[in-house]
């Protein structure tokens, strides 16, 4: 089932500068009942973004209208914790289709990917820089050229090589999905078992 | 001559079906557990493709993460709840899986079922999509967490896409002091190695403290493998680890056990074996542990006080600080003598029969504290049957405690177990991230010793004391 394309992105940054987000945070288990993947952007970050459950948060930044766009730039370790793909779910579905950190949890870098969500890793330093231009100005754009693998600081002129597994790219660049890829496989699968 | 290999080497190889050029491997998967909370998507996605499931018979469904602990034999009130377990129940008919669900005799915690009945083996490969499968690891497995499109690629391939980890070793050596646990050892490792410091690894725990532990701590440690970040955690299987499977449900019998016992018995990293990583703790050096913070990492030995501020690195001063507010603690303070609130016993790292046995024996005798409101989840309907045979029920209610039914209760709070805002509860669980256990609530990881003590005093005690008044009384 293809997933959309990924596209070249050129977006202002919502900074979210706290280490080890984890899954829970995203999204709260209390919110993982539904048994159809819709819905979840609603209750991204729930209990940082809202009090009590209710009233938006207004030292929330997800609440503050001076940001938008449709990268999150996140401090060390993000999403450790829980598996819930979820998490890649209700961040994707929020209008995120990049993450910026400087480490991210393996898990959730899994499955960021496998739905379309590219997480982006830069060093320490280049994440900090990446704050404090936000800081500055909260409409500076970043861009994300993802066949070129390029992170460009739009203000500065920067710009910042990433890594990404070729075959990654690929499927992230066609809209492809794992799934399909091992369907096909399937004779090669079963011969395996046969072997074993 | 073969190069020298550990023994997570020998067991993933052995299940790569293709290495994809500059991509993952293509990972052959023994066993599959679901439950109700992230699989329902992944059946969804299987119709829409108009597949089936490729192996039932290799995938073991139970219901866990969503399930009441009282009145289990009534329907499930909370509808979105129930709707969850039903569509499970019905997705499992449908495909032909086994489905232990609510009110079946093996029904559980997914990760206490599995190695109870026998599923869970030396040698195989497990997925689950749910982190903590890395408590497989404990019987010589490879086994980790996934996603749920992941859990869509087993079930309609029996396979996985995914990169090869990295290698840790992680020695644990010397005799563990009196009150010191499996629990203490894992939260110890994460306060030394960090929340993120196994991130990209799989860990194999080695030394004699190690092999020391029984089965069920050593599943308590695997357990928590994925609080370090790693993607699992393995122990090499020994006679500790043959003895736990032989005559369970699932486990092979006659000829097939001593055809698997001969392959078990390989199953080890060579002598000249390399790992990208390697950490040497000593045992000796190992206290009753406790978390301060929100996140496993954020832990001290009960002597010791929570650190400041100022001795933590200027980039993570803001995290801690927002942690410790969120805890209401203040950095330099102890955490002996802080009064609490709730104690929950159970979940997949502490709800085992052992667990509750080292809880009863530790409270015979003594009453649970008049402010503290505990609850005590067996892991399964088989801990629960074997609990109440041997009397632990009983020592229980005469401490003034009650057993609930299975299920993961508090661990994250998806039933009505919740623990209120503000209120600190000492659990056996594995997470104390912001509102794991109910939102606003302030939880703090620990061993089922430290709970029992912690439950009869009614503020944070040292196991080890009243260890001393047993002792002298
Ligand atoms: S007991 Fe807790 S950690 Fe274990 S599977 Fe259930 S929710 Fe997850």
């Amino acid at each position: 089932m293809a997933l959309d394309k990924f596209q070249k992105i050129t977006s202002a940054a919502i900074p979210l500068p706290i280490e080890n987000v984890d899954t829970d945070q995203i999204i709260p288990a209390r919110f993982l009942k539904a048994v159809e993947r819709k819905g979840f952007g609603d209750n991204l970050f729930r209990d940082w973004r809202y009090i009590k459950g209710k009233e938006p948060n207004p030292d929330f930044i997800l609440n503050n209208e001076k940001h938008s766009g449709e990268i999150l730039v996140a401090g060390k370790n993000f999403g450790s914790g829980s598996s819930r793909e979820h998490a890649a779910w209700s961040l994707y579905d929020y209008g995120f289709r990049v993450v910026i950190s400087s480490f991210f949890a393996d898990i959730f870098k899994g499955n960021a990917l496998n739905n379309g969500l590219l997480p982006i890793t830069v060093s320490a330093d280049e994440l900090a820089e990446i704050f404090a231009l936000i800081d500055a100005d909260a409409d500076t754009t970043f861009s994300v050229d993802l066949e070129a693998q390029e992170l460009a600081l739009d203000a500065t002129g920067k710009v910042i090589p990433f890594e990404i597994n070729a075959y990654k790219k690929e499927c992230l660049l066609n809209g492809y999905d794992d799934i399909d890829y091992l369907i096909n496989m399937k004779s090669e699968i079963e011969a395996f078992e046969a072997n074993r | 001559m073969k190069q020298p290999s550990t023994l997570f080497d020998k067991v993933w190889d052995a299940h790569v079906v293709k290495q994809i050029t500059d991509g993952p491997n293509v990972l052959y998967i023994d066993r599959h557990l679901i439950h109700e909370v992230t699989s329902p998507v992944a059946f969804l996605g299987l119709d829409k493709r108009g597949q089936k499931v490729a192996r039932p018979e290799l995938t073991t469904a139970t219901a866990d993460h969503n399930v009441p602990t009282k009145d289990q034999h009534l329907s499930i009130k909370d509808e979105l709840s129930r709707n969850q377990v039903d569509t499970l129940e019905k997705n499992c008919e449908k495909h032909d899986i086994p489905h232990y669900g609510l009110n079946h005799q093996w029904q559980g915690v997914v990760h206490v079922m599995g190695p109870e009945l026998g599923l869970t083996r030396p040698g195989m490969t497990i997925v689950c999509g749910d982190s903590h499968t890395s408590t497989h690891g404990a019987f010589g497995a490879v086994a980790f967490g996934i996603g749920t499109s992941e859990v869509e690629m087993v079930l309609a391939t029996q396979c996985i896409m995914q990169p090869k980890p990295k290698k840790m070793l992680i020695q644990v050596d010397g005799d563990l002091k009196e009150g010191v646990t499996a629990k203490d050892i894992a939260l110890y490792i994460i306060s030394r190695i960090t929340t993120s410091g196994g991130t990209g690894h799989f860990i194999e725990y080695s030394g004699s403290a190690i092999r020391s532990l029984s089965m069920e701590g050593r599943m308590t440690l695997c357990n928590m493998s994925i609080e370090s970040g790693a993607r699992g955690g393995l122990i090499a299987p020994d006679e500790t680890t043959f003895e736990y499977i032989q005559g369970r449900e699932f486990a092979p019998k006659g000829l097939d056990w001593e055809k698997e016992l001969a392959y078990w018995k390989t199953l080890r990293t060579d002598e000249e074996a390399v790992f990208d990583t390697e950490h040497h703790f000593d045992a000796a050096d190992i206290e009753p542990m406790i978390t301060y913070g929100t996140n496993p990492g954020m832990s001290v030995k009960i002597s010791e006080p929570i650190p400041s501020s100022i001795d933590v690195e200027e980039s993570e001063r803001a995290s801690f600080e927002k942690s410790l507010q969120y805890m209401d603690f203040n950095g330099g303070e102890v955490m002996q003598g802080k009064q609490i609130d709730y104690v929950f016993v159970g979940s997949c790292t502490n709800g085992r029969i052992e667990d509750l046995r080292a809880f009863s024996q530790f409270i015979k005798g003594h009453r649970k504290a008049d402010h503290v409101t505990a609850w005590i989840v067996p892991g399964s309907r088989q801990v629960e049957k074997q609990a109440k045979e041997e009397g632990i029920a009983e020592i229980l209610e005469d401490a003034g405690f009650v057993m609930r039914q299975p299920g993961c209760s508090a661990c994250l709070a998806m039933n009505d177990d919740k623990i209120p805002a503000g209120k600190y509860a000492i659990s056996t669980s594995n997470r104390n991230f912001e509102g794991r256990q109910g939102p606003g609530a302030r939880t703090m990881l620990v061993s089922p010793l430290m709970a029992a003590a912690c439950a009869i005093k009614g503020e944070i005690t040292d196991p080890r004391e009243l260890m001393e008044e047993l002792q002298e009384a």
